[in-house]
């Protein structure tokens, strides 16, 4: 059995990956989709966790479902913004977001 | 005594009414009438015409009730608290009221309609004329409204004075009519003469007001006494037998003086009022200058008004009066009046402004009165007083109709015989050029006085309904014998002060009445007879319309100058005595009787009658001998031309008087002493209290409180600049900068702010995983 450790750090690379996306793209589609890779870093992060300590119980995958609605109404909510973005302003390009700025 | 008649007849309650209608009309016309005119004038006489119905016909009740004077009527309500009393507040008639009420409203009437002709109710205005000044000939008064209000509320305050039954209430009322003089003698308020020392009618009210003021503040003196000694004004309650009895014997030791009864003091004090509002010597100076009010005023003041306000004080405050029997307090009452008496026919006899004379010659009669009361005989002074009013009405009435018959005179004159109508004003327009219309626009007179009786002369043709009138009047006023009012009055006042004894105060009034017929005979001589002495005397003409107005006044009043006086013919009067019954007597002397006054009926004696009748008939034959031939001085103006100054008239007395005649026409330098004595005084004593004001108060005082507080305040400005405002400041600035140096992180970029947040979070779980627990 691959021990523990091993998933944790493969969802750690993950998630600093996401996390890169999410910080450093310029294509607003490119940060959902790092937003999207941390989140399945954290799913894999639930799973190890409940595979190795709690079988009995449902609970870590249960939260893992639950992530993955959620995270589903996100991308959801979110590509709608960015088609309205694009639709008004002609670009996807976070860079040139700045209207939450005062 | 002064017992409420059980059931009065019911029209008695109608008395309070009567003050209230004229006052009624003086509130509608000063809310709401007063842009128009003839409406105002409308409501004026309305309200004084109701008034003068309720009036007689309470007078007229009142003479059909026996022994009337015993049980008049009253009826009041509480008014003012003091302390555990009440002040009644009530109307009171009684046969003085009832004699009062005959002739106050009517005489009113009389006069408020001969105003409508006099200001030119119904005429067009001028272009000219100014408010506050008298309108050219022809042309309404511009404030007519506001004189019609006058008016009516003058003859409220007349009214409410006779009905009064308290010395407050009368003290209202007569406080009314003080405003009223005042603001009808300076009616024309803005009118200015080229000669200085002539007083302007803005002047002459001060000079009234504050005059009469004087009178005023010894006569509330003596009311104030008098509730201290009685705790009541009420004049049922004074006049109880008791009552003055106790007023009679209390004493207070004066100085000087020793010990004096109250009522002596009291009376004398209230008689000041009197002597103040009837304009007796020695504060008589404002009566003449109040001539300079509308005409119709003049006669309002002296005839049913003002003056007689203060003899009617004096008649009803009698039973006080003579309390002190033949006591200092009548002594004093009947040498003023017979001083007065003779002292104003003395200056009436220098006069050339008509109305001057008329003015002293009301002074005089006033001083017959009050010799009368003096003496005791209020009856006949009653009687002087009503018979007075109705032919004074008439000769000041009179006189204005003449002067309004001048000015047409005289307008004609200037503009030649087209009339006052477009085409002469062209006319003059032309001959004048810009020079006229200035001259008209400014309150300045024309040098032309058409009141001085130098400039008239043959009036009589050209103002025949006027010329008659006034000189029954005349007539009246100098005791023509039998046919005139004035005779049986005077004759009544001289045959009392005969027959009691008093033969200085007889003598006096004798001189005086002879000069009264004197004077009379110049006046009426020198205005309608000879022959006109300028162009205005000349065109004088009463053919407009408003004279119809004025005209029609005179000859109701003219007949009664003469037939006012039947009501007192004197039962022992040889062969007319027959055929009176003296209801005037009778009527007055039944409130005599119940007032404990001594007011019998005088046996007949053949001297004052023959005093009267010399006196009467010598006087007026005398100003007919000198005035026959009056005319310009010879050799300045020709025969049949007109003067062209009033100054080249020669008085016929001037020279057989010499400096005497100087001293009478300058009204024996009065107005000259009262200036030097108190005038100027009061004047330096204003400026010096002005100079302590300003000087001391303002400068010092009000000036230094100001000064320590502006420092005071610069002060705080200075705290308040430098220590709160920069506390201020500093706490804004603090903010400032601070927001200046978070303000950068703000960029609005989501990524920016993730990775804030990234890093924070791991500064934070660095901290919690590596800070020791």
């Amino acid at each position: 059995m691959i021990p523990l450790t091993w998933y944790l750090v493969f969802a750690a690379a993950l998630f600093c990956i996401g996390a890169f996306g999410a910080l450093a793209r310029r294509n607003a589609v490119a940060v959902l989709m790092g937003v999207e890779l941390m989140l399945n870093a954290v799913n894999i992060n639930l799973i190890a966790f409940w595979r190795y300590t709690d079988v009995g119980q449902m609970t870590g995958q249960l939260f893992a479902v639950f992530v993955i609605t959620v995270a589903a109404a996100e991308a959801a909510v979110g590509l709608a913004l960015f088609i309205a973005i694009y639709r008004q302003r002609k670009t996807v390009n976070v860079e040139e977001l700045d209207t939450m700025k005062g | 005594m002064y017992e409420t008649v059980v059931a009065p007849p019911a029209i008695f309650n109608l008395s309070v009414l009567i003050p209230f209608l004229p006052l009624t009309a003086f509130a509608l016309i000063v809310l709401w009438t007063n842009r128009n005119k003839t409406l105002s004038a409308g409501l004026a006489i309305g309200g004084i015409g109701l008034g003068w119905i309720i009036g007689w016909a309470i007078a007229i009740t009142t003479f059909g009730i026996e022994h009337f004077g015993e049980r008049p009527f009253r009826i009041f309500a509480d008014w003012l608290p003091t302390g555990r009393s009440w002040h009644a507040f009530g109307f009171a008639v009684d046969p003085l009221t009832a004699g009062m009420l005959i002739m106050v409203p009517f005489v009113c009437l009389l006069i408020f309609i001969y105003s409508v002709g006099y200001m030119a109710v119904g005429k067009p205005a001028g272009e000219h004329d100014e408010r506050g000044a008298p309108a050219e000939a022809g042309h309404v008064d511009p404030l007519a409204s506001r004189f019609f209000a006058y008016i009516a509320l003058f003859a409220t305050g007349m009214l409410g004075l006779v009905l009064a039954d308290n010395l407050i209430l009368l003290l209202i009322f007569w406080e009314i009519m003080g405003l009223c003089s005042y603001l009808l003698i300076g009616f024309w308020f803005g009118r200015k003469y080229d000669d200085p020392k002539k007083i302007t009618p803005k002047a002459a009210g001060l000079k009234a007001f504050l005059t009469t003021r004087i009178g005023d503040t010894l006569m509330l003196a003596g009311m104030l006494l008098l509730y201290a000694q009685t705790h009541t004004l009420s004049f049922a309650e004074i006049f109880k037998p008791d009552t003055l009895h106790d007023l009679a014997t209390a004493t207070v030791s004066l100085p000087l003086i020793g010990a004096t009864p109250w009522a002596t003091i009291i009376a004398i004090l209230i008689f000041w009022g009197a002597i103040g509002k009837s304009a007796q010597f020695p504060l008589h100076v404002w009566l003449p200058d109040a001539m300079e009010g509308p005409t119709p005023v003049s006669a309002l003041i002296h005839a049913a008004t003002m003056v007689s306000a203060g003899v009617y004080l004096v008649i009803r405050t009698f039973p006080l009066m003579q309390a002190v029997e033949h006591g200092p307090a009548l002594q004093f009452i009947a040498f003023i009046g017979a001083f007065t008496a003779l002292f104003a026919a003395t200056i009436a006899v220098a006069q050339n402004d008509i109305k001057k004379v008329l003015a002293y010659s009301t002074i005089s009669q006033l001083g017959y009165m009050f010799a009368a009361l003096g003496i005791g005989a209020y009856v006949a002074a009653t009687f002087h007083l009503l018979t007075h009013a109705f032919f004074k009405a008439l000769l000041f009435l009179g006189s204005g109709s003449v002067i309004h018959g001048m000015e047409h005179g005289h307008h004609e004159g200037e503009h030649g015989h087209g009339g006052h109508g477009e085409t002469s004003r062209q006319g003059d327009k032309e001959t004048h050029g810009g020079h006229l219309s200035t001259d008209h626009l400014s309150t300045h007179l024309p040098a032309f006085d058409p009141q001085d009786m130098r400039n008239m002369g043959g009036l009589f043709r050209k103002m025949p309904r006027t010329a008659i009138t006034f000189i029954v009047g005349g007539l009246a006023l100098s005791g023509f014998p039998i046919v005139t009012a004035g005779f049986w009055s005077k004759d009544e006042i001289l045959a009392d002060a005969w027959m009691h004894g008093h033969t200085v105060v007889f003598l006096t009034l004798a001189a005086a009445a002879l000069l009264t017929a004197f004077y009379t005979a110049r006046q009426i001589m020198m205005t309608f007879f000879g022959k006109p002495r300028t162009a205005a005397a000349e065109h004088a003409s009463e053919h407009d319309s408003i004279f119809t107005w004025m005209t029609v006044p005179l000859m109701i009043l003219a007949v009664f100058a003469i037939a006012g006086g039947w009501v007192g013919i004197p039962k022992e009067f040889p062969v007319l005595g027959a055929l009176s019954t003296n209801p005037f007597h009778h009527f007055i002397g039944g409130l005599a009787e119940a007032l404990d006054i001594k007011a019998q009926e005088l046996p007949f004696d053949a001297t004052p009658l023959a005093t009267s009748l010399v006196v009467a008939l010598g006087g007026l034959m005398l100003g007919w001998l000198v005035y026959r031939k009056a005319r310009p001085a010879d050799g300045h103006v020709a025969e049949g031309e007109s003067m062209s100054s009033p100054d080249q008239f020669v008085d016929p007395l001037a020279r057989p008087l010499g400096g005497l005649y100087t001293v009478l026409r300058n009204k024996y330098y009065f107005d000259e002493l009262y200036d030097a004595l108190f005038i100027k005084n009061a004047v330096r004593l204003s400026n010096w209290l002005f100079r302590f004001d300003s000087g001391v108060i303002d400068d010092t005082i009000v000036d230094g409180a100001g000064w320590v507080g502006r420092k005071l305040s610069e002060i705080g400005h200075w705290i308040d600049e430098h220590i709160v405002d920069a506390a201020v400041n500093g706490a804004g600035a603090i903010t400032n900068w601070f927001g200046g140096a978070v303000r950068v992180i703000q960029t609005g970029k989501a990524q920016n702010y993730l990775l804030v947040g990234l890093v924070s979070v791991s500064v934070l779980l660095g901290a919690f995983l590596l800070l020791p627990k």
